[in-house]
């Protein structure tokens, strides 16, 4: 099918883009990267009847990377995923990245784009919850910071208000080691379950901090607090130590039967793919 | 503005205006406004890859991105990979060599999304290659005679480049 008629708008400035907002309401949607939000255009999911497109915005594509690695709006996917000092700084990004859709895809789609979306399946907005990320929305009274534990509301929906739009997304280049799992029948494909851990490791390999994101098995991606707290001062080798913190992080999710796999499924491999993601973090943690 | 607007796309090199409206995608733009009918239309939603076209040198959906936000725009299409008629790309001469292709609706996504993979890594390896590629779906022929495809193809250019 093709996207219903729409007026389409290429501010220059974030303050054009918000403007376009206001004046716009409900009626509107803004275009990033576009590789989420075009395919609903295309099967009719959404029908906006403007669209703001944000590519013409000067201004949003830079990234930095110190304590924090600091993404504008607009900044690709794929130059994230290249770049030599990111790959350094925090080289789970990067190994996000290979599993979100595909080079083509990472060509246009964002960062910030994609943790605006909040598909529950997503691997980004499992990444800026398990590193504790921000992202920093700003509307027509000025920017705020909302943290990611705050920022992922349900399915589809975050705590940005209507009037408002994601400028930049930071992330802390966590100590210790961390690693994604995720279970998809295509690589590339959304997750039908995945996991984000990052694990810090003591001098005898002693796990001394845990983080543990579960994604597509729920309606937003879910800190696996229970897991975490099990973690700490448990040895990242031992079988059963990884078996427990699994279980933990299958009895936090609550799935639901989709389209290609039942529920059961899902609880499963949430303790499969956390499991591994730990035990893979904890490897890293040690050899760092 | 909701259209019809005129565009210029830079198309292999070539500049060309069309007239659209703002939700006329990329890839329909190149085939009924163009005439270039080498981009082919799978899933229009990104996940075949069938639509992939190089935009500023970038691999790109077609069916994911608007006619409009090409302006100005350099896009590359397979319809520019080969001299003349009599003088194939390398790569398009290592997909006939090897049998990449059957029934040819994948070929050109794949032959260009070859091209960008070779010039960013000229001696892929097997698993870089089937990674690189993944995002092209193949109905006919099994990926395999793709992978030796994109094998041989990155030798030969090796050696052009190395002679």
């Amino acid at each position: 099918m093709r996207p219903a008629p729409f007026e389409y708008v290429a501010p220059s400035t974030v303050e054009e883009a918000l403007q376009q907002v206001e004046q716009h309401g409900d009626e509107a949607k803004l275009l990033a990267g576009g590789q989420s939000l075009v395919p609903l255009l295309n099967f009719r999911f959404a029908a906006p009847t403007v669209l703001i497109d944000l590519n013409a915005i000067e201004g949003l594509g830079s990234m930095s990377v110190g304590d924090e690695l600091v993404v504008d709006a607009m900044v690709r996917q794929r130059d994230v995923e290249t770049a030599d000092d990111v790959q350094a700084a925090l080289p789970v990004l990067g190994e996000t990245l290979g599993h979100v859709g595909h080079v083509a895809i990472r060509s246009r789609g964002t960062i910030a784009g994609s943790v605006a979306h909040a598909d529950p399946a997503a691997e980004l907005p499992a990444l800026l919850l398990a590193l504790d990320g921000t992202v920093v929305a700003t509307g027509p009274a000025g920017s705020r910071e909302i943290a990611a534990r705050d920022f992922f509301v349900s399915i589809f929906t975050t705590a940005l208000e209507p009037d408002e739009m994601i400028t930049s997304v930071r992330i802390p280049c966590a100590p210790g080691g961390a690693a994604v799992e995720e279970v998809a029948r295509r690589h590339g494909d959304f997750a039908l379950a995945g996991a984000v851990a990052q694990v810090e490791t003591d001098p005898n390999g002693t796990i001394s901090g845990a983080r543990l994101a579960l994604f597509g098995v729920d309606a937003t991606p879910v800190r696996a607090d229970a897991a975490e707290e099990l973690l700490i001062g448990e040895n990242p080798e031992d079988a059963a130590v990884l078996e427990a913190a699994g279980r933990a992080a299958a009895d936090g999710v609550s799935p639901v039967d989709d389209a290609q796999v039942p529920a059961s499924y899902k609880k499963r491999i949430t303790g499969v793919v956390a499991r591994r993601a730990v035990a893979r973090a904890a490897a890293r943690s040690k050899s760092a | 503005m909701s259209g019809p607007i005129e565009v210029t796309l830079v198309v292999n090199g070539n500049p060309s205006t069309a007239q659209v409206e703002p939700r006329t995608s990329l890839a329909d733009c190149l085939r009924h406004e163009l005439r270039l009918t080498g981009t082919h239309i799978g899933c229009e939603q990104g996940a075949c890859g069938a639509c992939t076209v190089r935009v500023d040198g970038r691999l790109t959906r077609a069916c994911l991105m608007f006619a409009v936000q090409a302006e100005g725009a350099s896009i590359e299409t397979v319809e520019g990979m080969a001299e003349d008629p009599e003088h194939l790309h390398p790569i398009q001469e290592a997909f006939r060599e090897e049998h990449g292709l059957q029934c040819g609706f994948c070929t050109p996504a794949l032959l260009l999304t070859s091209q960008q993979l070779l010039e960013e890594n000229p001696d892929p390896s097997e698993e870089e290659i089937r990674d690189y590629l993944s995002g092209n779906i193949c109905r006919c022929t099994g990926y395999n005679g793709i992978v030796a495809a994109v094998q041989h193809a990155a030798r030969t250019m090796r050696e052009t480049n190395e002679r």
